[in-house]
């Protein structure tokens, strides 16, 4: 992907004091940037290594709706950097059940912390945070809108895994309609030159926009509502939960729930290399006896978005000069 | 029996050149319908132009427009002008532009976007394609599928 790290100068560095709410937000270069950070602090760690990057900086998780990945590893990220957080869980403790604005929230917030990561049931909450608040603020999530740090760390696994992610072939199987977190995904897929496959029942097949803007951007996605012929093409097969809260008629769900179960004897004809991974939590979709095959990378995946974030909030809160710190002696 | 004409105004604003069909659309925009005026509104439906073969003419005595309702206007109408008249005389005359951003006059149709719960922001709206007309909103992204039916 692009010059590696140590041949890109500072200054063209730009993340510090930036939002991420999007992950368009992002532009390619600061993409790789991202990733290539968080390979450099997985290297470090795999030596025992933490940098103290962030030591006195502070985190607001600001949790309104539940959530355990996604605030777990933000909490470690900031933890393992020697950062400290504060926050809460569930918007049922705060003075939003007061009648607090999101607004006035966000702003008090930017006094107590240096950061802060929101994840809240309304689309389009953590870009209005963006106006309001003077510290950065990353989008953890917002209704059935934008998550760019779970797209992060799905690009990071597929690089890590493949070296690459141009040329890779990746299916997304499942509600590809509703989930909007793998529309965020396809269109970064598209962008560093991934093949695309979509798996799913017409029902819950990409909107046709979708595909349309893919195609535009010169990826025209494989088309597929069975998974059988899928699985002997793909390097990655991307599985998504089908979320029954999205249905407004029962029947309809039923329809399709449990249309796309993975087995192991379901993953024969797959290629050797090939990996599987999944946003977590899963319910059906993945038969639990596919994790202790060597293609199951999902609790890796998971694993993953630790140093993902931790890459993330190093370089949004102190930019380029956690490189130096990051590659000691090496030229950053 | 005598012959209404729709005459030339002394003090006020003509809107031509607007998209065929939509004047109705103008006066309620302009708040007409809904609030009334004490002073002489004309509307001409399926005017004859040189310019895009037909058009429709909403001409209100006594009345200079709000930056909003121009704005709400551009989006119904690209094409339209707005006169403004005084004495009889054409004092300035100029289309409608379109905004890159369109601040404050639509609402968002996703109900569970931050934009239409209670906070202290004004709605906004990003032109992604002029022609057709195409928004996003500024907060969750969704597409405006009828900008009539949304406007405030």
């Amino acid at each position: 992907m692009g010059a590696p790290l140590s041949r890109r100068r500072a200054c063209d560095l730009t993340l510090k004091d930036r939002s991420v709410v999007s992950i368009n937000d992002l532009a390619d270069d600061e993409i790789r940037l991202v990733l290539d950070t968080a390979e450099r602090i997985a290297e470090l760690a795999a030596r025992d290594e933490h940098p103290d990057l962030l030591g006195g900086w502070v985190l607001a998780t600001l949790f309104f709706e539940p959530s355990t990945r996604t605030r777990l590893s933000f909490e470690s990220a900031m933890k393992r950097l020697g950062g400290d957080v504060i926050g809460f869980q569930e918007g049922a403790s705060t003075s939003a059940t007061k009648g607090e604005t999101l607004a006035d929230t966000i702003r008090m917030v930017s006094g107590y912390s240096d950061a802060a990561v929101l994840r809240h049931s309304r689309e389009g909450a953590a870009r209005m945070c963006t106006q309001f608040a003077t510290i950065p603020v990353i989008n953890g999530g917002d209704g059935a809108g934008q998550h760019p740090t779970q797209t992060l760390l799905d690009l990071y696994t597929i690089r890590r895994q493949f070296g690459k992610i141009e040329g890779v072939t990746v299916a997304l199987v499942g509600d590809l309609k509703y989930g909007r977190t793998v529309h965020s995904l396809a269109y970064a897929l598209a962008r560093f030159g991934a093949h695309i496959t979509l798996v799913a029942p017409k029902t819950l097949q990409m909107p046709p926009e979708i595909i349309r803007a893919l195609s535009e951007r010169g990826v025209t996605p494989r088309v597929e509502s069975a998974l059988e012929g899928v699985v002997p093409d793909v390097d990655v097969l991307y599985m998504t939960r089908i979320q029954k809260e999205r249905f407004p008629d029962p029947e309809e769900y039923a329809k399709v729930a449990g249309l796309y179960r993975l087995t192991v004897p379901g993953l024969k004809a797959a290629k050797a290399g090939a990996i599987v991974m999944h946003p977590l939590p899963r319910v059906d979709e993945i038969d639990p006896a596919v994790d202790a095959t060597p293609h199951a990378k999902y609790f890796e995946q998971a694993q993953h978005g630790v140093h993902v974030r931790m890459a993330l909030l190093a370089l949004v809160l102190r930019g380029e000069e956690v490189l130096k710190e990051l590659y000691g002696g090496r030229p950053a | 029996m005598k012959e209404l004409k729709v005459t030339p105004i002394k003090n006020g604003t003509v809107i031509d050149h607007i998209t065929v069909g939509m004047a109705l659309q103008v006066v309620r925009i302009l708040g007409i319908a809904d609030r009334g005026t004490s002073s002489t509104v004309s509307v001409l439906m399926h005017v004859p132009s040189a310019a895009q073969e037909w058009k429709d003419i909403v001409k209100v005595e006594d009345r200079e427009l709000e930056p909003k309702e121009v704005d709400k206007i551009s989006l119904i109408a690209p094409k339209a002008t707005i006169n403004i008249i005084r004495n009889f005389n054409v004092e300035e005359k100029h289309r409608v532009a379109l905004p890159e951003v369109v601040v404050g006059i639509l609402r968002c149709e996703n109900h569970n976007c931050i934009s239409n719960s209670g906070e202290p922001i004004e709605s906004r709206f990003r032109v992604v394609r002029r022609e057709p007309l195409l928004l996003r909103c500024g907060f969750c992204e969704r597409e405006v599928t009828d900008v009539l039916a949304n406007m405030k």
